[in-house]
């Protein structure tokens, strides 16, 4: 017995310090393969970003491409939310900003920090991201919706599932005398502003409240995040909300009337309506801001989508920024940048014509 | 000539010096944390009161207006959870320290201390998966058939997001505080007086009425403090779980709640920008003032029978 417990300690210590050893020195292991081959980048340096939270996991997803191929720049950015990015852009913290709005006339009218003086800027519609009317009904497979309806539910006019106006778009559904439990963004959100943009444009004599990021009626349940208005529509009973279509999940999603029709969200679809959409008038050319034509009647066009814009200089302070910044926007921008948010964020590719627009505006960045 | 006798002063050795300074410069320490803590939130929070009030969110009339709803559901929320919390709290401490063999007290109270390790952002998800829809159908019930009282005015929740939801989960947070120092008060009962109980013929509970209760009451009040401290405070659980609205509502079972302070914070600070996060954190100024004075309060009544607190 005595043997036994002293051969223990003495080789109990050397194993133990020999498997602590083992797992620090796995740990130092690199967790990512190394790139296939040399990489021909040349690009150096560090790029700080801030702005939408929208546009925040398609960004994780191209900055981690980007930094694949080009291993000495650093990207960061920030989704400290639209109105924070356009304030640190403005004021020289950030060289991009990614913004669900695009910039007001009084900001471009004041000063742009980050670059030189009475050079311009660009502004270029970077991710296209379509919104989902979610529901859960129970025993209802297929809904049919359109905006004045749409208006009256989340406003709080339209209060049981077998309503007159539900039930005359839906004929075939069994819907049930249920009250609906309306769920909307408890949160200042974009997606809360282009939902109520779109109503606010089609039907303005039901949703009178002008589009801003909070919800603007009270009444309805509200939940934080995204995640949290899928979750409530999930674990609630008779709901129905609007999230980001990537989140949408198993849920069954309302069809939105355009024009006759009823439409279901596609990517092509939600491409198709900011392609049909005119820019916004008395810009610079390489502002791209666009007034998405919410009243389209196009059958292929979905208009219930949030269009986030990129905003950068035409030429910096900083002489290294131009290069870095015209090479990440031009990835971004590229048919495989576009893949990537597709893949990772489920974002709607810009369409081939807006890429071109895009493409120009960028080219003006030195 | 005599001279007057001078009082000889005690002789400091070394150590003493040392400990007397560190235990100085302890509450020194925390003197000016808090002084540094309410001077930034002062400092933070008056571009906010001074700008104007419809620039805030809502677009109130004042900034009052706009933080009424807020410090409104903060004390409602935290009063409902000690409502629950505190019978529950305090029927543990009794049993663990009067009832139960000793063997089964220190476990329950390991697996008591257990609960409170576990983080809120734990409970917030324990909220909004299981217990807003096991709620549900309660709700449900109680609205169709006590729909007269105010505080179950229809329409229901269909989510079960509710105020007293938030309530629950927050009671079980605070459950462990209370219990803990409940337990420990309950434990420092002068023996001879339960004993003097006991021998004139109380029962059991006579004698917890008589010797446990009336001398543990300051340090009931005092546990109770701390949960509805870390009550009135609680962040992630309110964002996730309440359904919020910036209204005044008493009603237990319906979608618009009034938001709590801490959990309007959570919501908003990620995407506030200028004047917004300044009202943001003067909103944090408000809820370090119902704290302040709660528990000046709470000292009061402690201070009224000063003799058996440990407060002094």
């Amino acid at each position: 017995m005595k043997t036994a417990t002293t051969n223990f300690k003495r080789f109990g210590s050397v194993a133990a310090i020999a498997i602590a050893g083992t797992m620090l020195f796995s740990a130092c292991a690199a967790n990512e393969d190394a790139p296939a081959g040399e990489s021909e980048s040349t690009l150096s340096g560090t790029l700080d970003g801030a702005g939408a939270s929208s546009q925040g996991s398609a960004q994780e997803a191209w900055v981690a491409a980007f930094q694949i191929e080009n291993p000495d720049v650093t990207i960061n950015y920030e989704p400290s939310g639209s109105g924070a990015g356009r304030e640190a852009f403005l004021s020289g913290g950030v060289s991009f900003a990614g913004s669900d709005s695009a910039l007001s006339d009084d900001e471009i009218a004041g000063e742009f920090a980050s670059c030189v003086p009475d050079s311009g800027y660009i502004e270029i519609p970077n991710y296209i991201s379509p919104i989902a009317v979610i529901f859960n009904v129970e025993g209802v497979e297929e809904l049919n919706l359109d905006a004045a309806t749409l208006a009256g539910i989340f406003k709080g006019d339209i209060t049981t599932w077998d309503d007159a106006a539900i039930v005359a778009l839906n004929e075939d559904a069994a819907l049930p005398s249920a009250p609906i439990t309306a769920v909307h963004r408890a949160d200042d959100s974009g997606t809360t502003k282009n939902f109520a943009d779109y109503l606010n444009k089609v039907v303005p004599e039901v949703w009178d409240a002008a589009p801003a990021d909070p919800f603007p009626y009270a009444g309805g349940e509200a939940a934080q995040g995204t995640s949290g208005v899928v979750d409530a529509v999930t674990n609630g009973t008779n709901t129905i909300g609007y999230a980001d279509a990537s989140k949408a999940g198993d849920l069954g999603v309302a069809a939105i009337k355009v024009g006759e029709e009823f439409v279901n969200y596609t990517p092509e679809a939600a491409a198709a309506v900011v392609d049909g959409s005119p820019l916004v008038e008395g810009r610079d050319a390489t502002d791209l801001a666009i007034k998405l034509d919410r009243n389209t009647t196009d059958p292929t066009h979905y208009p219930l989508v949030l269009v986030s814009y990129l905003i950068a200089c035409q030429e910096y302070t900083d002489a290294e920024q131009g290069p870095l910044v015209k090479d990440y926007l031009t990835y971004v921008t590229s048919e495989a940048g576009q893949a990537e948010a597709a893949s990772s964020a489920g974002a709607a590719p810009l369409s081939a014509d807006l890429s071109a627009k895009v493409a120009t505006a960028i080219e003006s960045i030195k | 000539m005599t001279t007057a006798p001078v009082s000889p002063r005690a002789k400091l050795r070394l150590g003493d010096r040392i400990f007397s300074t560190s235990t100085v410069t302890a509450g020194v320490i925390i003197l000016v944390a808090l002084a540094a803590v309410a001077v930034f939130l002062i400092a933070q929070s008056i571009p906010a009161l001074v700008a104007d009030p419809a620039e805030l969110k809502g677009s109130p009339s004042s900034f009052w207006e706009f933080v009424a709803p807020l410090a409104f559901g903060t004390v409602w929320a935290a009063f409902l959870a000690l409502l629950m919390a505190l019978p529950i709290s305090i029927g543990i401490a009794l049993f663990i320290s009067h009832y139960a063999p000793r063997r089964v007290a220190q476990s329950l109270g390991y697996i008591i201390d257990l609960l409170a390790a576990v983080p809120s952002v734990v409970f917030g998800l324990w909220g909004i998966k299981v217990l807003a829809p096991a709620v549900t159908p309660l709700y449900n019930w109680l609205v169709e058939n006590f729909g007269w009282f105010p505080l179950f005015t229809p329409p229901v929740s269909g989510t079960g997001r509710t105020v007293l939801t938030v309530a629950i989960v927050l009671a079980v947070m605070i459950i462990p505080i209370i219990t803990a120092v409940t337990r420990e008060v309950f434990l420092q009962t002068p023996v001879l007086h339960e004993e003097a109980a006991l021998a004139l013929g109380a029962t059991r509970w006579e004698m917890i009425q008589m010797a446990v209760l009336p001398f543990g009451r300051p340090g009931m009040i005092s546990a109770a403090m701390l949960g509805l401290g870390r009550a009135l405070g609680e962040t992630m659980v309110v964002a996730m779980v309440l359904s919020p609205a910036l209204v005044i509502s008493f009603v237990l079972t319906s979608s618009t709640n009034s938001p709590t302070i801490a959990g309007n914070i959570a919501l908003n600070f990620p995407e506030a920008h200028g004047v917004g996060v300044n009202a943001l954190i003067a909103t944090g100024l408000i809820l370090f003032a119902i704290t302040f004075v709660i528990n000046s309060i709470a000292r009061v009544v402690i201070n009224r029978r000063k003799a058996f607190s440990g407060a002094n």
